[in-house]
């Protein structure tokens, strides 16, 4: 059955062969209704087993703290039937939405079959490994098949930029700012449309951070599934070289020759003031509020550095409102055993494992104006949890959290 | 634009047969977060169709666009019995397909989906009683 699916999804998207792969990231694992609990149960009992590594995107669950997820019997029974079945095939229960910050990482060039939307993004750009946007169903039969459709971004010369983003006009003083990824992010999403880009003007100290933030943002606000940054992303020692992927240019040619491989010449945009605080507004919807109901932090799941910034700031205070803090059970493990998980949960912080509070309902059911610093918590907030949003950085998010009352530094933003 | 037609002649995506009222939308839409699956209504509120039920409709649509989790509500509309009749898309999208893919396989009734030119879909009549045919004919009843 899963192969038949998969050279089904071939002869739709037109692809003449199936390439194999290496590794890959199901996220199939969320209820959005029985079906998906059929499918992944019919798998399993039809004896499918992973033919490569993988790993499991986040459930509509909570497996270690059950209790934080407001469901009825029925659907929490499902949830984790659904969850259970893609682990009984041999996947690894990591249940995040970032399995490259829990030891998965491809290496450059290697072909695998990933899903979710940021996964997809940061394993491509970041990583330099190749993936397709893949989806429910398909990222699982790639998993049991070990084979994918040959097309798109698996293909080398798919992967050259097509659009040059230049944000060189950006002072030096906000760009080494983790607020302000989220924030390029949602304006690349809404600028790039289906084109590939290649930002030339970051520091060459960008962090993986903040490049995980980058894209998670740019494939909410858009469909980016592949970026390129000028000195930090592998494919892109140079704004030609990510032009150039894939083509056939002989440097001693003589002029004009192979002149049909001449990769064309992309149009450059600039990111300027003005699009910053385009962006920068987007993504609140409770504009005026100088009142929270809660903070969410952790789309993607957070990492051990970002845990770290959240300790230094929070330890030894108390936060006056629900504040919720998504990450994979691995992580969680990690900061159980570096001390720094109990001296959270004693300032008031919620951490939640497994599933994140976009997703499923785990805010208070009293919606209100939720503070986050996260482009797609913020993308999606509104739609799926009822809560208005208010993007701040994560200083800004604990400094509002200690009173409830409103705390930006918005004089960051201004050039 | 060209008057009406009573035929037209799209690329089967998942052969099949089904006939039901023309629903047009005029906007893309991401049935992840746009449309409902256990009552087949949209509910994208910022959605011109907003409300509207596709359920046993001949549903053209211009694009579809976003969440690639549409194939797992396309997956629960075929599930409940709230899928359109017949899906005609102006671009092949292997997104909602390969949701009645999954649903073939794993035994739920299926629908044709079938690729037609937009130019060739806007000549369907509004509010027309349409049948899909097995080598990938629309008719107009």
């Amino acid at each position: 059955m899963a192969m038949r699916i998969v050279t089904s999804a071939a002869d739709l998207l037109g692809a003449e062969a199936l390439v194999e792969v290496s590794s890959a990231h199901i996220d199939g694992c969320l209820h959005h209704g029985d079906g998906g609990v059929e499918f992944a149960e019919a798998l399993a009992a039809g004896g499918g087993q992973v033919a490569v590594p993988t790993t499991l995107n986040v459930g509509a669950l909570d497996l270690l703290h059950p209790e934080v997820v407001r469901a009825d019997a029925h659907k929490v029974d499902m949830a984790r039937r659904q969850m259970e079945a893609y682990v009984a095939m041999g996947a690894e229960p990591t249940f995040t939405c970032a399995p490259y910050q829990v030891g998965h990482e491809p290496g450059l060039g290697e072909q695998v079959a990933w899903g979710e939307s940021n996964a997809i993004a940061f394993v491509n750009s970041v990583l330099g490994a190749r993936t397709e946007r893949y989806g429910d169903f398909l990222d699982a039969c790639c998993a049991l098949t070990g084979r994918a459709p040959l097309y798109g971004l698996h293909v080398e010369a798919n992967r050259a930029a097509t659009i040059v983003v230049d944000v060189t006009a950006v002072p030096d003083d906000l760009k080494y700012r983790d607020e302000f990824y989220p924030v390029l992010g949602t304006w690349l999403g809404l600028q790039v449309g289906e084109e590939i880009p290649v930002i030339n003007g970051l520091p060459s100290s960008t962090t993986r951070d903040q490049l995980k933030a980058l894209g998670a943002a740019a494939a909410s606000s858009g469909s980016v599934a592949l970026f390129h940054v000028v000195g930090v992303t592998p494919e892109a020692p140079s704004v030609e070289a990510a032009i150039g992927l894939g083509g056939e240019l002989q440097p001693d040619s003589p002029p004009g020759w192979g002149s049909q491989q001449m990769p064309r010449i992309p149009a450059t945009i600039v990111l300027d003031s003005v699009s910053v605080q385009g962006a920068l507004q987007r993504l609140s919807t409770a504009v005026g509020s100088d009142r929270i109901d809660a903070v969410a932090l952790g789309s993607p799941h957070f990492s051990m550095g970002e845990f770290q910034t959240l300790h230094r700031c929070v330890r030894g205070r108390t936060l006056g409102v629900p504040f919720f803090v998504c990450t994979a059970r691995d992580t969680l493990a990690d900061i159980e055993s570096a001390g720094i998980a109990q001296e959270l949960r004693t300032a008031g912080v919620e951490i939640v494992a497994d599933t994140c509070v976009v997703v499923t309902p785990i805010l208070p059911a009293q919606a209100g104006v939720l503070m986050t610093n996260s482009g797609k918590f913020a993308h999606y907030g509104p739609s799926n949890t009822g809560y208005d949003v208010l993007y701040g950085s994560l200083e800004d998010c604990v400094e509002s959290a200690i009173t409830g009352k409103v705390v930006r530094s918005d004089e960051v933003w201004s050039w | 634009m060209e008057s009406s037609i009573s035929e037209i002649r799209g690329r089967p995506l998942i052969p099949g047969e089904g006939r039901g009222p023309l629903l047009r939308l005029t906007h893309p839409i991401s049935f992840w977060g746009g449309v409902e699956p256990t009552r087949g209504r949209i509910v994208d509120p910022r959605h011109p169709e907003f409300d509207f039920s596709i359920a046993g409709t001949v549903l053209a649509l211009p694009a579809a666009v976003g969440s690639s989790s549409s194939s797992a509500i396309m997956l629960e509309l075929l599930r409940e019995g709230t899928a359109p009749a017949a899906i005609l898309m102006g671009k092949a999208d292997a997104i909602l397909a390969l949701g009645a893919v999954v649903g073939r396989e794993i035994g739920y009734d299926p629908i044709p989906i079938l690729e037609i030119a937009p130019d060739r879909l806007e000549r369907l009549p509004d509010g027309a009683h349409v049948s899909v045919h097995l080598d990938g004919r629309v008719t107009v009843e």
